[in-house]
C-alpha cells in the first residue's frame, strides 16, 4: 500500500490505532466522531479485536480503565460533551496510572452546543477536566497524515509514561479526507507491564490497580511521583513545529484546523513585505513555551497573535510564556465557525500597522 | 496548474458527497493535493447536502471554502445560497431540470446542463452529477478523464463497478455539452 | 495436632476493618473459599467498588481493580473483554451498584457480560454514614430520610434481582442471606454457581446477598440478623429469579 490514499480523519484514526496494536476500543455514539467507532465495528473484528458500544460515555471510559489494567492497548473516543461526562475516568486513569488513548473530536460549546468544530475544550483538556493534580498528554493533529502518525505515537507515549494520551482535534478534522501514507507496518515495541492484573497465575503475589490511598503521606507520595514523571514528559516530550520564525516580526501561535489556515496567509504577508512565522504546538500539553520563550527575545520580533476556534484559552499559556515580553494579540472565532484566510491577514496587517 | 476550490450543493441523496469524493480522488491520482469536507449534521437524508473540495499543488490549509472557484448547484435552493460566494470570473455549473433560476450576477462562467433529462435517457439518473461532472473536466484543469475513470474504480464499491463504462459515456456527454447560453 | 479450620488461602492475612457484626466478612469468606474450591484463585481478577467494601483488594488473595463509584460493572467488562479466559468478578453495595451504578448493572446484564456480581444489600449507604439508599425499606430511618423512608416523598425500594430478571442475559440471578449456619451455606453454593456459570460462558450471574449494617441501623449484631430475617426478607425474597434449572454444578 505505497500509495497516498483518500481517507476521512476519524477513519484514519481508527486504521492507526489497529495498526499500533490497539484491539480493544469502548465507545459511545456522538457527532462528528462517529466514524471510528463505525470502523472500529468492523475492522477490529478483522483484526481479531473487541468493540463494544457502551451505555454511555462514563461506562466507555471505565470499560478502557478495566482494559488498561488488565495490560491491554486500548482507546476510545467521543466529542466533547461526552468527553466532559468521561472526566471521571480520567482521573482514576491518571491515578492509578494506566495507559489509555482517548480522542476528543472538539466540537463547539458549551452545552450541547453544536456539532462544528471548535477548540473549545483546551483548558479541559490541558489543565485536568477532572478532579485531583493530574496531567494528561495532549497531541493536536493539523493533517490527516499527522492524525495517523500522532494516534501512533499516543500508545507508546502512553504505555511509556503510563498516562492517558489525548488525541485533541476538531470537528474538521475528524470530517475532512485527505491523503495519507501508511508505512507497511507498525513496529510494536510494549514495555512490560508487570502491574497488570491477568491473575496471579500462581507466579506472582496478587497485584492490585487502584488510586485510593487513606494516609495522607501514602497519597502524597503518590502525588510526588505524578509529578516527578510529568516534568519528565515536559522535558522529554515536548514537540512544537516552526516556520519562517528566524527573521519574523509577527508570530503566529496556532494549532490543529487554525494552523493549517494561519500557515497559507504567510505567504500572503510576505507578498505584501510582511514577516511572519508560525509556532504550530502539536503537543498542548506539555505546552512548548521555551521556544515561546525564547522568540519572545528576538529583536526582530515585535508581536505574537494567538489564533483558536475559541475565545483565548491558549492564549493564557502564551502570554505566560511570553512573560509580558512582547505584546500577544488574538483572533478567535467560536460556534462551529473558522477564521478565513482574509480575516487572519487583515489582523496581521493591522498588528503590522499596514491596515 | 491552477488551485480549485469547488463547492457541490444539492439535496441528501443526490450523490453530492460522493462524487466530491470522486473528484478529489481523481485530482489527488493526478498527483495533486486535495482536501474533501463535508456538511455534516443531523439530517441523514432529504436535508440539504454539499461538500468542499480544495484541489492545489501545496499544502491545503482551510478545507472549508468561501469562495469557491467552482459551484456545482443540483437544486434552487443551493444556487441561491452559495452563487454570491463564488469568486469572480468563477464557474457555475446547475441541473437545469432541477434549478429553474439563473444567478444575479453577470460575472460568472454559467453553465446550465439539462443533467436529470440526460441521465434519464441514459436510463440511470444517478448520472445526471457524472454529467455535470464532464462538464467540470472540461471547463477547467480540475481533472482528466483518465483519472476521474479511475478514481470511479476506486470510490465505488465492486458491486457498481460494472455501471462505470455506462458513467464514463454520462461523462462524455458533459465533456459534449455546448452551452446554450 | 490436627488442624482441623484454617484461614482459606483465598484471603490476605490482612484484618478486616468492618465494624463487628457486619457480614461484610462472612461474605468476602465465602467467596474466597469458592475460589479455591474451584481453583480459580490464580486466574480470578475482582473489581472493588465504592463503598465499606472500597479496600477489599487488600483482602482477596487474587488479582483486584478498584473502581470508581457505580462503575464496577464497566471496569470489569474491560477486564474481561481483554481476558475472556479468567473469573472477573465485582463486589458492590447498594448504593454504588442501585443508584449510582443502576445503568452499568444493567448493561452489562443485557450485554450478558459473563462475569459474576456479588451485590450486599443492607439498605442503606455505610460509609458515608448512613444516607438512604435505593433499597431503603418503607419507613426505614435513615440519616437523609429522619422521619422513615415515605413513598410519596423517597419512592420506593428497587429489588434488584426482580428488576433484572427481564433480561436474557442475566442467566444466572439468586437472592440469599448469611444470617444463620444453614442460609450462609446456601450463600455458598448461590457463589460457586456464579462463578460456574462464567466458567461455562452462559452469561451474567449475580447474587444479591441481603446483609447487615448494625452501625448505621442503630442495632446490635443479633438484632440485625433478626431485623434481616423479619424485616429485609419480607421486601426481598429469597430464591431463584433466573437460572433455577442451570446444571452447572457437574
Amino acid at each position: 500500500m505505497n500509495q497516498r490514499i483518500l481517507m476521512k480523519g476519524n477513519e484514519v484514526i481508527a486504521e492507526a490505532a489497529v495498526r499500533a496494536g490497539c484491539r480493544h476500543y469502548f465507545g459511545y455514539p456522538i457527532t462528528p466522531q462517529t466514524e471510528i467507532m463505525h470502523y472500529m465495528a468492523h475492522r477490529m473484528i478483522e483484526a481479531g479485536g473487541v468493540m463494544v458500544q457502551a451505555e454511555s460515555e462514563v461506562a466507555a471510559i471505565n470499560m478502557v480503565y478495566g482494559a488498561a489494567a488488565a495490560g491491554a492497548r486500548v482507546m476510545t473516543s467521543s466529542s466533547s460533551p461526552g468527553i466532559s461526562l468521561k472526566q471521571e475516568g480520567f482521573s482514576y486513569i491518571a491515578g492509578a496510572e494506566l495507559p489509555a488513548v482517548v480522542v476528543n473530536i472538539v466540537r463547539s460549546g458549551p452545552g450541547l452546543g453544536g456539532i462544528l468544530p471548535a477548540q473549545g475544550d483546551y483548558f479541559q483538556a490541558t489543565k485536568g477536566g477532572g478532579h485531583g493534580d493530574y496531567r494528561n498528554i495532549v497531541l493536536a493533529p493539523a493533517s490527516i497524515q499527522e492524525l495517523y502518525e500522532l494516534t501512533v505515537d499516543a500508545f507508546n507515549l502512553a504505555e511509556r509514561y503510563r498516562m492517558l494520551t489525548m488525541i485533541f482535534g476538531d470537528g474538521t478534522l475528524g470530517q475532512m479526507m485527505e491523503p495519507v501514507l501508511f508505512r507497511e507496518e507498525e513496529p510494536i515495541n510494549r514495555p512490560d507491564r508487570p502491574w497488570a492484573v491477568t491473575g496471579t497465575q500462581g507466579r506472582r503475589e496478587h497485584n492490585t490497580v487502584q488510586s485510593i490511598y487513606i494516609e495522607a503521606d501514602d497519597l502524597e507520595q503518590v502525588n510526588l511521583r505524578l509529578q516527578a514523571k510529568y516534568h519528565e514528559v515536559a522535558a522529554q516530550e515536548t514537540r512544537y513545529e516552526t516556520v519562517g520564525c528566524d527573521d519574523a516580526e509577527i508570530i503566529v501561535v496556532a494549532f490543529g484546523t487554525c494552523s493549517r489556515i494561519s500557515r497559507n496567509v504567510i505567504r500572503q504577508a510576505a507578498d505584501e513585505g510582511i514577516k511572519v512565522g508560525l509556532v504550530r504546538p502539536i503537543t498542548l500539553w506539555p505546552f512548548p513555551e521555551h521556544i515561546l520563550d525564547q522568540l519572545s527575545q528576538k529583536g526582530h520580533v515585535r508581536a505574537f497573535l494567538d489564533i483558536e476556534l475559541n475565545s483565548g484559552q491558549m492564549l493564557e499559556d502564551v502570554r505566560l510564556a511570553v512573560n509580558g515580553r512582547r505584546p500577544v494579540h488574538f483572533l478567535g472565532r467560536m460556534g462551529g465557525n473558522l477564521p478565513t484566510q482574509k480575516e487572519i491577514l487583515e489582523k496581521i496587517r493591522e498588528i503590522a500597522g499596514r491596515s | 496548474m491552477t488551485d480549485y476550490s469547488i463547492i457541490l450543493a444539492g439535496f441528501g441523496g443526490q450523490g453530492i458527497l460522493s462524487s466530491g469524493r470522486i473528484v478529489a480522488t481523481a485530482a489527488l491520482l493526478e498527483g495533486r493535493e486535495v482536501s474533501w469536507f463535508p456538511s455534516y449534521g443531523p439530517e441523514m437524508r432529504g436535508g440539504t447536502a454539499n461538500c468542499s473540495v480544495v484541489i492545489s499543488d501545496e499544502a491545503i490549509g482551510s478545507p472549508v471554502v468561501n469562495e469557491p472557484d467552482v459551484l456545482i448547484a443540483l437544486n434552487g435552493p443551493s444556487l441561491e445560497k452559495f452563487a454570491g460566494q463564488v469568486r469572480p470570473g468563477g464557474l457555475v455549473i446547475v441541473d437545469r431540470s432541477l434549478v429553474h433560476q439563473q444567478p444575479q450576477r453577470d460575472d460568472l462562467r454559467f453553465f446550465a446542463i439539462p443533467a436529470s433529462e440526460m441521465a434519464s435517457n441514459l436510463g440511470n439518473m444517478a448520472f445526471a452529477t457524472v454529467i455535470l461532472l464532464g462538464c467540470l473536466s472540461r471547463n477547467s484543469d480540475c481533472m482528466g478523464r483518465e483519472a476521474f475513470e479511475k478514481a470511479l474504480y476506486e470510490v465505488l464499491p465492486e458491486r457498481h463497478h460494472h455501471l462505470i463504462p455506462a458513467e464514463m459515456s454520462a461523462f462524455d456527454q458533459g465533456v459534449a455539452f455546448q452551452a446554450a447560453t | 495436632m490436627e488442624k482441623v479450620f484454617a484461614r482459606t488461602k483465598g484471603l490476605t492475612d490482612k484484618p478486616f476493618h468492618y465494624c463487628p457484626g457486619c457480614t461484610h466478612g462472612i461474605i468476602h469468606r465465602l467467596i474466597a473459599e469458592v475460589m479455591c474450591e474451584l481453583d480459580i484463585l490464580d486466574e480470578t481478577i475482582g473489581v472493588s467498588s465504592v463503598g465499606c467494601t472500597y479496600n477489599n483488594y487488600e483482602y482477596f488473595a487474587c488479582d483486584m481493580v478498584q473502581a470508581a463509584h457505580g462503575r464496577a460493572p464497566a471496569v470489569a467488562t474491560g477486564i474481561k473483554r481483554v481476558h475472556p479466559d479468567n473469573m472477573v468478578f465485582t463486589y458492590q453495595g447498594d448504593g454504588d451498584l442501585a443508584a449510582i451504578g443502576t445503568a452499568e448493572i444493567i448493561h452489562a446484564a443485557a450485554r450478558g457480560e459473563k462475569i459474576c456480581t456479588f451485590f450486599a444489600n443492607n439498605a442503606v449507604y455505610g460509609m458515608t454514614s448512613g444516607q438512604m439508599a435505593p433499597t431503603t425499606l418503607l419507613g426505614q430511618v435513615t440519616t437523609t430520610s429522619p422521619f422513615g423512608r415515605d413513598a410519596d416523598l423517597q419512592g420506593y425500594p428497587i429489588n434488584v434481582c426482580e428488576m433484572l430478571a427481564t433480561l436474557p442475559g442475566a442467566v444466572y440471578l439468586e437472592r440469599v442471606k448469611v444470617t444463620d449456619f444453614k442460609s450462609i451455606q446456601q450463600a455458598k453454593k448461590a457463589i460457586r454457581k456464579a462463578f460456574r456459570v462464567q466458567q461455562q460462558r452462559l452469561g451474567f450471574a449475580l447474587v444479591e446477598i441481603l446483609s447487615t449494617c448494625p452501625t448505621n441501623w442503630g442495632k446490635s449484631p443479633a438484632e440485625s440478623l433478626a431485623w434481616v430475617d423479619q424485616v429485609m426478607v419480607p421486601q426481598y425474597p429469597l430464591g431463584v429469579f433466573r437460572g433455577a434449572d442451570l446444571e452447572v454444578d457437574a
